[in-house]
């Protein structure tokens, strides 16, 4: 089990190196947005906390703050990331239709 | 049948969301990956669910928490992004990432103190806890710094700009290993967890406070990384493969990024992170002293200059965007190009506060995309430019980077302004830019001063340009 994880650990790396090759500089800013909005992906182990935690609230607490704290991120990210990028493609995008 | 439908949902998940990370890197694919990873996100919890739904169940109390945790958490993350001004952008990115390091930290520490109920007993377990718990707690304090000194809220202590510093911060990593052994010898004992907790979340504070403000972009980028790696150790905490793949995905792609900004300051990421503040290491290295031979101008010798000209280019930098006058630059260019000026901006790849957020600003001013130049494209045709008006930007003009080798900027890639047949820099004073270094461009020939605030100076520009007969049909 657990050098299957390693596997997935290294696989993963490998593409997360491989899909930035080059970056245009006009992204690099909604890049790390969104790339930040994509570590929030803690909900699921948050999530996974409080499933498990039966009747501990101790348990249940964290798990339920750790959440808000993910979510905070993941929603606030791709919402901010959005906005940012709803701005580059108004322009061409009119272009585009000539 | 379950556990087939989550490692389903699972694959299609990693797919998007690697595509999503992939299209981000494309002007024209960008804001579709952005939401087709957001989708990705909400299949992966659906995944979840289904799964737990299928085998153990989830329980009233679970939800209750569940429904508590996303709504104060989505609401609030939800108003965030929409109140935030595009010039704060790199505040709001630090503060989200900060977050998310803390709920990396806080499933860890749930992980440790209740092992059993998350079936996280043994030693591989530890380590994962222990990751995720260090890494977590720097991103979150780390983070929470570089926003903190970003907003302005916070400034750096004289004896963190000391050496003491490096011992202050090594005493906090010997404590956190320390915290960390004890925890792998005597797993019954909270004592090494709290230990790691508090020693590594100082270490976060210690390690950024000292960073200058030029160089907190990088700072936010690399923690953005960090906090991949923490996703990715919370993935081996709570047996995910999907949160491993994703944070590795993160962690990977933000160590990319985050030389790539290096790459772009001529700034390694050693000096970054152990160099302090680049002003305090470097102003015995040269380059400073003071300004002799200043020409400075009106704004209306400025209109006629731009008058006359056939090509003319600007040069933003965060000065710019502070002002809040990039809808008064986009005014006084459509005057010009009304008349049939040709007008070109020169983006340097560190023109703002972060790479691509000068972008951010002029296209949220409505400047179209094809006018905007990245330094490579346009800097062979400086020679052929009449006049370039240079606005809030210092450094990313400085001829000192390609002329003095004893400079500390030398080796920075510049934009080559002075090749132009005018220069007009705007500028509230002569203080020095980011780095505290003396420009060179300020003192030739063919550079003319214009003192005052940009917002200030454009709407003047904007006045007499209009009495000079343009911009009417």
């Amino acid at each position: 089990m657990f050098v299957e994880f390693l596997w997935v650990l290294l696989l993963g790396s490998l593409l997360g190196l491989e899909l930035i090759g080059k970056v245009p500089p006009t992204l690099h800013t909604p890049l790390m947005s969104g790339a930040n909005a994509i570590s929030g992906i803690t909900v699921l182990a948050a999530l996974t906390a409080i499933i498990k935690a039966g009747e501990n609230t101790v348990l249940l607490l964290l798990g339920s703050v750790s959440l808000g704290f993910a979510l905070f991120n993941v929603i606030g990210g791709f919402l901010v990331t959005d906005r940012m990028l709803a701005m580059f493609s108004r322009k061409p995008a009119r272009k585009e239709t000539r | 049948m379950t556990d087939l439908l989550q490692y389903a949902i699972e694959l299609v998940a990693v797919l998007l969301l690697a595509l999503g990370i992939k299209g981000l890197s494309k002007v024209r694919s960008a804001r579709g990956a952005n939401q087709l990873a957001a989708v990705a996100m909400g299949l992966a919890v659906l995944g979840l669910l289904i799964n737990y739904l299928g085998t153990s169940g989830i329980s009233i109390a679970a939800w209750t928490w569940i429904i508590a945790g996303t709504l104060v958490g989505g609401v609030l993350g939800a108003i965030t992004a929409q109140r935030v001004p595009m010039t704060s952008m790199p505040e709001t990115v630090a503060l989200f990432n900060g977050c998310g390091g803390m709920s990396s930290l806080l499933v860890a520490l749930a992980a440790a103190l209740y092992p059993a109920a998350l079936d996280a007993a043994g030693p591989v377990a530890v380590v994962s806890i222990v990751v995720s718990v260090f890494v977590g707690a720097i991103t979150f304090t780390g983070s929470i710094v570089a926003m903190a000194k970003l907003q302005g809220w916070l400034s750096t202590p004289a004896w963190m700009q000391s050496k003491a510093r490096h011992a202050v911060n090594i005493a906090l990593a010997v404590a956190s290993l320390v915290g960390a052994v004890e925890m792998l010898r005597n797993a019954d004992s909270s004592t090494g967890l709290w230990l790691l907790v508090v020693a590594s979340g100082l270490l976060g504070i210690g390690v950024t406070l000292p960073i200058g403000g030029a160089d907190m972009p990088v700072v936010i980028s690399l923690l953005n990384s960090y906090s991949g790696v923490a996703a990715a150790a919370a993935g081996f905490v709570v047996g995910s493969q999907l949160l491993i793949v994703a944070g590795a995905m993160v962690g990977a792609a933000g160590l990319i990024l985050t030389q790539v900004m290096c790459n772009g300051m001529n700034r390694s990421l050693v000096s970054v992170l152990f160099g302090g503040a680049l002003g305090a290491t470097t102003a015995a290295g040269g380059g400073g002293g003071e300004y002799t031979n200043i020409t400075s101008c009106s704004v209306e010798e400025c209109a006629l200059t731009l008058e006359a000209a056939e090509r003319v280019v600007i040069v933003p930098g965060y000065g710019l965007a502070v002002a809040q006058a990039q809808h008064t630059l986009r005014e006084v260019t459509r005057v010009l190009e009304s008349v049939g000026i040709d007008v070109a901006y020169a983006i340097h790849p560190v023109a703002g506060r972060m790479p691509g957020h000068m972008n951010v600003l002029l296209a949220e001013a409505d400047v179209p995309y094809e006018q905007l130049q990245e330094m490579d494209q346009i800097n062979p045709e400086f020679p052929a430019t009449d006049v370039v008006l240079v606005l809030g930007a210092n450094d990313v003009v400085n001829p000192q980077a390609k002329n003095d080798p004893n400079s500390p900027l030398y080796g920075m890639p510049v934009l080559d302004v002075q090749d132009a047949r005018t220069v007009f820099v705007v500028k509230r004073g002569m203080s020095a830019g980011y780095s505290g270094i003396k420009n060179d461009l300020f003192e030739l020939a063919n550079t003319s001063m214009l003192f005052g605030d940009a917002k200030k100076v454009l709407g003047d520009l904007l006045v007499e340009l209009k009495d000079l007969g343009l911009g009417k049909k």
